[in-house]
C-alpha cells in the first residue's frame, strides 16, 4: 500500500517529461501549420510583433550561441584551473573550506547576476571599449561564465578525484613532478567526467535567462558582434510573456516553438553529458 | 635553468595560479554585494517592507513581493517535500532495477537539466491554460515545485543511501516490517541530509524569476492574497486561507526586475534594495546548508 503510493510519486517525475513535450509540441503543431519549418530554420530574420512578419530562428539562436560561447570562455579555462587545483594541491583543509562557499556562486538568484551584468559589468568596460552598447551580449556573457564556474569546477574536481591514485603513484615513481601528474596523467585520465561537466555548462548556459533578459537586449539579430544588443531564445520567451499576448495568435505559439528549440537542444546536450559521466563511472568505479 | 628546477617553478606558479582561478569567483561576489550594498542600502527602511509598489520610486516597497514569496514557497514545499521525498524513498528502498525504474533514473538526471525556463513554458500550457488556474499563487507553486522536485528526489535519494545496511539488517531481525524499518530507522537517520537538500532546493526556488514571468505573474501587484480588495493589507499580512492559493500575486525576484526595466534612476535604488532582502535570504538558507551538512557528517 504505502509502496504503491511512493511508486506514485515516482511516476509524476515521467508525468512531468510527458507534460512537457505534450504542451510544446501540440503547440507548436499550431505554429508549424502557419509557419514552414524551412521558413522557420533558414529565414535570417526574427520579427513576429512586426506588422512584416518574419519567423527565422536563426538570430535567437546566434544570440544564444554568442553569450554561451562568451560563458563557456570564462567558465571553463577558471573552473578547470580551480578544479585541478582543488583537487591535486590544495590541502584537505582549504577544501572543504572552499567548496560550499564556491557554491554559494551558483545559489546567487539570476535577476541578480542582471542587476550586476547591466549596472555594474556593462560600465566597468564601457571604459576599456567604449563603443559597447548598453545592452550587449559581452557582459551577460561574461557573468554567466562567473555563475557556471562552480559548475565546471566542481563536477571536474569530482572526476579527477575519483582517478585512482594507484595511477598517480606511478608517475611519481618515475619521478614526475606534481604539475606532469596533474596534468599529464589525472586530467586526461578523467577527460570523460571533465567533458560531461563542460557539455552540462553549456546547456546551462543555453538555458539561463534573467541575466540576458536584464542586460543583453531584446534585438535578434543575426551577427557574432558581442558589443551590440542582441537576443537570445529565452530572453525572447521573457519579453514576449511580459506582453500581453492573446491566447492563440501566432506569436503567442513563438513562445512554445522557442521553448521547444530550446528544450531539443538542451536535452541532447544533457544526454551526451549523462552518457560521458556514466562512462567514465564505468571505468573507475 | 635545468629542467628540474623549471619544473619546480612551474609547479609553485601553478600553485599561485590554481588559487587564483579558485579565489576568482568569490571576489567578484564580495564586488557584487559591496556594489549593491552600496546602491540600494540607503533604500532599506521599516517602510521599504510595509509599503506596495509605486509610481515614485521613493515610495515603493516590497509588501506585496515578500508576502508573495511567502505564500508561493509554503504552496512550493507543501507539494514538492512529500512528493519528493516520498518518490526518493521509493527509488532507493523499494524499487528494484528493472527498466522502469532505469527509465524514472535517467528521466529524472534529465529533468534537472531543463532550463527553468521551459518549465515556466509548461505552466503556461498546463495549469493555466489547460486547468484554468489562471495567474494565481497554485500555479506558480506548482510550477516551482516541479522545478525543485528532482533536486529533493536526488538528496533524498543521497542521504537514504549513506544509512548503512546494517541499521536495516538490524531492525528486520526484530522483526520490523520495511515501511516500520524505513519509518523508524532509516529516515531519522538521514533526515539531517534529507533537509539540507530540501533548504538549497527552497533557496533555489525563492530567487527563481523566468517560470513565474512565463506563466504572466503581474509584475504590478498593490494588494495580497486573500485580500485582493483591501489596498492596506493588516499586519502580519499573511492570513492563510483557502481562496489565497487562488489569488495572483507577484514575488521579490519579479519585483526587483520590474525595477531593473524601469528608465528611472530611482528604481534601481529600489531594486538595489530588493536585492539586498533576496540575496540575505538565499545566503542565509545556504548558509544553514553548509552549516547541517557539515553537522551531520557521520562516520558509520
Amino acid at each position: 500500500m504505502i509502496e504503491r503510493l511512493l511508486f506514485c510519486c515516482s511516476l509524476l517525475s515521467l508525468l512531468t517529461t510527458a507534460g512537457i513535450i505534450f504542451v510544446l509540441v501540440s503547440e507548436s503543431i499550431g505554429f508549424f501549420k502557419e509557419v514552414s519549418v524551412i521558413q522557420f530554420l533558414t529565414d535570417t530574420q526574427w520579427t513576429p510583433l512586426f506588422t512584416n512578419k518574419h519567423f527565422g530562428i536563426l538570430p535567437l539562436l546566434c544570440g544564444t550561441l554568442v553569450t554561451t560561447v562568451l560563458a563557456i570562455g570564462v567558465a571553463v579555462p577558471v573552473g578547470l584551473v580551480s578544479a585541478v587545483y582543488l583537487s591535486e594541491y590544495a590541502s584537505e583543509k582549504i577544501r572543504r573550506l572552499v567548496k560550499p562557499l564556491l557554491e554559494i556562486l551558483a545559489a546567487v538568484p539570476t535577476v541578480v547576476y542582471g542587476y550586476f551584468a547591466l549596472l555594474f559589468v556593462t560600465p566597468l568596460l564601457k571604459k576599456f571599449i567604449p563603443s559597447l552598447g548598453g545592452f550587449n551580449a559581452l557582459s551577460a556573457g561574461l557573468v554567466m561564465g562567473i555563475m557556471i564556474i562552480p559548475l565546471v569546477s566542481s563536477l571536474s574536481e569530482d572526476a579527477m578525484h575519483a582517478v585512482p591514485l594507484g595511477l598517480r603513484e606511478g608517475a611519481y615513481a618515475l619521478g614526475s613532478h606534481k604539475i606532469q601528474v596533474a596534468f599529464k596523467i589525472v586530467f586526461p585520465a578523467a577527460l570523460s567526467g571533465i567533458t560531461a561537466a563542460i557539455i552540462l555548462a553549456l546547456s546551462r548556459a543555453m538555458g539561463e535567462t534573467m541575466i540576458v533578459a536584464i542586460a543583453a537586449g531584446q534585438q535578434p539579430r543575426l551577427s557574432l558582434n558581442p558589443l551590440v544588443p542582441i537576443e537570445t531564445i529565452t530572453a525572447y520567451i521573457v519579453q514576449i510573456s511580459l506582453g500581453d499576448t492573446p491566447h492563440g495568435t501566432l506569436e503567442y505559439q513563438t513562445i512554445f516553438v522557442c521553448g521547444m528549440t530550446l528544450f531539443i537542444l538542451t536535452f541532447v546536450l544533457n544526454v551526451i553529458s549523462f552518457r560521458l559521466k556514466r562512462r567514465f563511472q564505468e571505468i573507475y568505479e | 635553468m635545468n629542467k628540474r628546477s623549471w619544473d619546480k617553478n612551474i609547479d609553485s606558479l601553478f600553485r599561485v595560479v590554481g588559487l587564483a582561478a579558485t579565489l576568482f569567483g568569490l571576489i567578484v561576489l564580495a564586488v557584487l554585494i559591496i556594489d549593491v550594498f552600496m546602491d540600494g542600502a540607503k533604500r532599506l527602511g521599516w517602510d521599504f517592507f510595509t509599503s506596495y509598489p509605486s509610481r515614485k520610486p521613493e515610495q515603493a516597497g516590497i509588501l506585496s513581493a515578500w508576502v508573495g514569496t511567502v505564500w508561493i514557497m509554503i504552496t512550493t514545499a507543501l507539494l514538492a517535500i512529500p512528493l519528493g521525498v516520498g518518490s526518493g524513498i521509493y527509488l532507493e528502498e523499494y524499487a528494484r532495477r528493472n527498466r522502469l525504474t532505469d527509465f524514472i533514473e535517467i528521466n529524472i538526471a534529465n529533468l534537472a537539466g531543463v532550463p527553468s525556463v521551459i518549465y515556466g513554458i509548461l505552466g503556461l500550457g498546463l495549469f493555466v491554460r489547460l486547468l484554468h488556474l489562471e495567474r494565481s499563487v497554485l500555479a506558480g507553486g506548482l510550477i516551482l515545485a516541479l522545478l525543485i522536485l528532482p533536486v529533493v528526489i536526488l538528496a533524498t535519494r543521497e542521504a537514504l543511501r549513506s544509512v548503512p545496511f546494517s541499521l536495516r539488517e538490524a531492525s528486520y531481525a526484530l522483526g520490523a516490517t520495511q515501511w516500520q524499518t524505513i519509518r523508524h530507522q532509516v529516515l531519522p537517520a538521514g533526515i539531517g541530509n534529507i533537509l539540507t537538500g530540501i533548504i538549497l532546493a527552497m533557496s533555489r526556488a525563492i530567487g527563481e524569476t523566468a517560470p513565474l514571468i512565463t506563466i504572466g505573474a503581474l509584475t504590478y501587484i498593490p494588494f495580497l492574497p486573500t485580500n485582493p480588495l483591501s489596498f492596506s493589507g493588516d499586519f502580519p499580512y499573511i492570513h492563510l486561507t483557502l481562496q489565497g492559493f487562488f489569488d495572483p500575486f507577484t514575488v521579490l525576484p519579479i519585483q526587483i526586475f520590474n525595477w531593473v526595466s524601469r528608465p528611472q534612476k530611482g528604481f534601481l535604488v529600489d531594486a538595489a534594495a530588493g536585492i539586498i532582502v533576496l540575496l540575505a535570504i538565499t545566503l542565509l538558507m545556504n548558509g544553514a546548508a553548509i552549516y547541517l551538512r557539515y553537522k551531520n557528517q557521520k562516520r558509520w
